[in-house]
């Protein structure tokens, strides 16, 4: 199991989204986080997806991607370095005399807090989802109200760009499904009657 | 009140509006629509009218393009799909909103899972109606999503030329697949503007044709050092128009080759009689399958490891490696891990490889399959005096058409029986629903491929469960005086239900006897030819008489009611654990 972030250029088109949604639905892959966003041309937009799984499914999903018409590019993140953020809004419960505590800790996080009201403190973070967990974490001795995230957005690094939409590499293989042996000396199955 | 005057089929198509940037003036959504129909060919349309196609009916009236009206959308679906697998071009069709448009979803589905280029044109509410729940109003873009190969709600009449040109280049490219194009009503009629541009914006849309170097160096390579190599050919062969470059590999390399359900006549199984292992997997051959499970190289090509195909996948193929050439990335490494993927046109790649592909000798390989070929051959069991055994009645009409016959089939033990049976000779002889595996198909594909073919003998080889469901297009046959030929295996019961229900279930035969009419007589009622037949002895003349007939004919033989299909490989089973029903 690993977690894989595709960023997927698509035609600004209705339909797009459901038809993505649709096929990740109709093969059983999972969706952690999907977000759709415009892009500096209005005829594309940008999504976001997170998922996770074995190998094979994560190349299943790229390829099944790259075979909707009206997706253009897609990059598997996870395989390069690149910037992640999540933003998080969550509203903590929150007396007035511990206000100073949750403060700091917002400090530590480098978030901020956006409202204050009678019991309770809203806080907005952004970060990697490993920062926003252990934040939540910190947050649920207080008790947690409301939890609002917006999910993972992502975009490479400037080095190490590297693009995936050819035939897949021969090196990338994934596990072996099928039982192989190399000789029929040490076969694990019988052979067919000669 | 005047019928369509029906153009000669000959008649060449007038250009209306060929040019992609300007097309004429003060031309409707729908006048748009049939110019680019025009401009791609399209000679013939299947299809059923509503209210919210009529718009595109009336200019269809005097269009010089043939229009076969079914008598349900999903008969019209299926002869599209026929016609396109019998002549390898895009099927059209075209029908009304909501309950059109459902109608069409079976066929769409078994398009879609056997890759068949086709473009269908649903009517649709007005826009402004779009999301009211209007009358005969459903969301078909979103029914149809999941079994097509794209599909889009046209909004504006401006966009029509572009959308149609791209469904018909989506359809035929690439991995082929059914395009559907939702229409509404207003869209139909609107006048678009007059620059509007037509020209196709699909810039993620790059199918890969060319197959890389490096990876055809390698697979050829694992291919002439393999001492047991074994070609297996699916359905990509035939839509590629592979054929001759697969013989020519298979004679080259001196490889046997295995066919899909699919794959049938991609290589001659006569004339090629040495290489053909015949038809692989549940149902296959006992020497094809051994073959694949004893290869230490497994070549698919245009295949796609089906379950039908593959039985239990920890022990597909132990000892092999395995090179893949299909056009679509994701059926690689999908359901079996694959050494040597070459993604890519199975055409041009074969084309390619040829020139490193080396002869070699490989007796011990062909001595042992030429063993399993003499102990195992596809058999049955005599039959008693007089009656009829069904795969006696598909190596007649084998013998009786020379081979030579378009075939379809609907799903359940006959189509079996005539994979296994009739011997296949030449790309797109075999028409039938294999992903799907859609009952009624037969009979409407059959027609379609009529009409595509028109020179050659089209035969149905159905079941009688899988007949009743199609049937109604009797009166479309009648109509158009299509010369197609029914060949009803009727064993009175859903035979493949049955078998199953026997050998799974103890014999509890749930639902799946027929009760059936006279389908002889039901065939007179619509105004076709009916012969009906129940003794052997009677049926060369009867054979005979159906393919001398000149229009359609349905020819009802009562078979051996209680056959089963062997050599069958139980699912969950290895290749090579076949059940011989008693005949090794
Ligand atoms: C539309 C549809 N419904 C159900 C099935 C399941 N099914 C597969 S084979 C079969 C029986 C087919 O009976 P028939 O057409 O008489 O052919 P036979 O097996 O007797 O040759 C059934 C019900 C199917 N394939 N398609």
């Amino acid at each position: 199991m690993s977690k894989h972030i595709f960023s997927v250029l698509v035609q600004n088109q209705p339909g797009v989204l459901a038809h993505i949604a649709g096929m990740f639905a109709a093969r059983g892959f999972n969706i952690d986080s999907l977000v759709v966003g415009r892009t500096e041309d209005p005829a594309f937009s940008h999504m976001v997806i997170v998922s996770s799984g074995d190998d094979v499914t994560m190349e299943q999903i790229r390829k099944q991607l790259g075979k909707i018409v009206t997706t253009v590019k897609i990059r598997d993140l996870s395989e390069q370095k690149c910037v992640e953020r999540d933003l998080m809004l969550i509203r903590v419960h929150c007396p007035p005399e511990r206000r100073g505590e949750l403060r700091d800790l917002t400090e530590v996080f480098r978030a901020s807090i956006v409202d204050v009201g009678p019991s309770s403190v809203m806080i907005q973070l952004t970060g990697t989802e490993d920062k926003i967990e252990a934040f939540v974490e910190l947050c649920r001795p207080y008790g947690i109200k409301q939890l609002s995230r917006t999910g993972v957005i992502a975009v490479p690094r400037a080095s190490q760009e590297r693009e995936h939409d050819g035939p897949p590499a021969p090196a990338a293989r994934p596990p072996r499904v099928r039982q192989a042996t190399t000789s029929s000396q040490e076969t694990a199955v019988p052979l067919p009657p000669s | 009140m005047a019928a369509k005057p029906q153009a000669a089929p000959s008649a060449p198509p007038q250009p209306v509006a060929t040019s992609t940037a300007t097309p004429q003036p003060a031309r409707t959504g729908a006048q748009l629509l049939v110019d680019v129909l025009l401009e791609e060919g399209v000679e013939v349309i299947f299809g059923f009218s509503g209210g919210a196609i009529l718009p595109t009916f009336d200019v269809l009236y005097e269009a010089p393009i043939r229009f076969i009206m079914s008598r349900c959308e999903q008969g019209a679906g299926h002869m599209a799909d026929g016609y396109a697998r019998a002549t390898g071009k895009v099927g059209t069709v075209v029908v009304t909103s909501g309950p059109g448009a459902t109608n069409l979803t079976t066929a769409l589905a078994t398009a879609y899972m056997d890759s068949i280029p086709m473009v269908a044109i649903t009517g649709q509410v007005a826009t402004a109606a779009i999301g009211n729940d209007a009358f005969q109003e459903a969301d078909v873009v979103g029914v149809t999503r999941p079994v097509t190969k794209h599909n889009v709600l046209v909004k504006n009449a401006d966009d029509l030329p572009r959308v149609i040109r791209e469904a018909y280049h989506i359809a035929r490219t690439g991995r082929p697949g059914p395009v559907l194009v939702d229409l509404p009503k207003d869209v139909q009629v609107k006048t678009a503007s007059a620059g509007c541009n037509g020209e196709m914006n699909l810039p993620g849309y790059r199918p890969r044709v060319k197959g890389n170097s490096r990876q055809i160096r390698l697979a050829a390579e694992a291919i002439n050092a393999s001492e047991r190599p074994v070609l297996y050919v699916g359905g990509g062969v035939i839509s590629s128009g592979a054929s001759a470059e697969l013989r020519q590999m298979a004679r080259k390399g001196n490889i046997p080759v295995t066919t899909t359900l699919l794959g049938m006549g991609a290589i001659d199984e006569v004339q090629d009689a040495d290489l053909a292992l015949n038809m692989l997997g549940m149902h296959g051959s006992a020497y094809a399958n051994f073959a694949v499970q004893a290869s230490d190289l497994l070549i698919a090509v245009g295949a796609r490891f089906d379950d039908r195909v593959t039985g239990k996948l920890e022990t597909f193929a132990p000892h092999a490696r395995i090179i893949h050439i299909d056009v679509d990335p994701s059926s690689i490494s999908k359901n079996v891990d694959v050494d040597i993927p070459v993604v890519g046109d199975a055409r041009s790649v074969l084309q390619d490889m040829l020139p490193l592909i080396e002869y070699r000798d490989r007796a011990a390989w062909f001595e042992q399959i030429a063993r399993w070929k003499a102990q195992y051959p596809f058999q049955y069991q005599q039959a008693p005096e007089g009656t009829i055994k069904p795969q006696h009645v598909i190596r007649e009409l084998s013998r009786l058409t020379d081979n030579d016959a378009i075939i379809t089939t609907g799903v359940g033990q006959h189509q079996m029986w005539a994979a296994q049976f009739y011997r296949w000779r030449f790309p797109r002889q075999m028409i039938t629903s294999g992903g799907l595996g859609t009952m009624g198909y037969g009979f409407p594909a059959a027609m379609g491929a009529c009409i595509g073919v028109p020179d050659r003998q089209v035969i149905d080889i159905d079941g009688d469960g899988s007949f009743l469901m199609t049937c109604n297009e009797l009166a479309t046959a009648a109509e158009y005086r299509l010369p197609v030929r029914v060949v009803i295996l009727n064993n009175h019961w859903q035979g493949m239900v049955r078998q199953w229900q026997e050998l799974f279930f103890g014999r509890r035969y749930m639902a799946s006897r027929m009760v059936n009419p006279s389908f002889a007589k039901v065939a007179e009622a619509f105004g076709c030819t009916g012969i009906d037949v129940r003794d052997v002895r009677d049926l060369p003349d009867a054979i005979a008489r159906m393919l001398a007939t000149p229009g359609p004919v349905v020819m009802d033989v009562h078979v051996e009611p209680e056959e089963n299909v062997y050599p069958m490989v139980a699912v969950g089973k290895s290749l090579h654990e076949m059940e011989m029903g008693g005949m090794a």
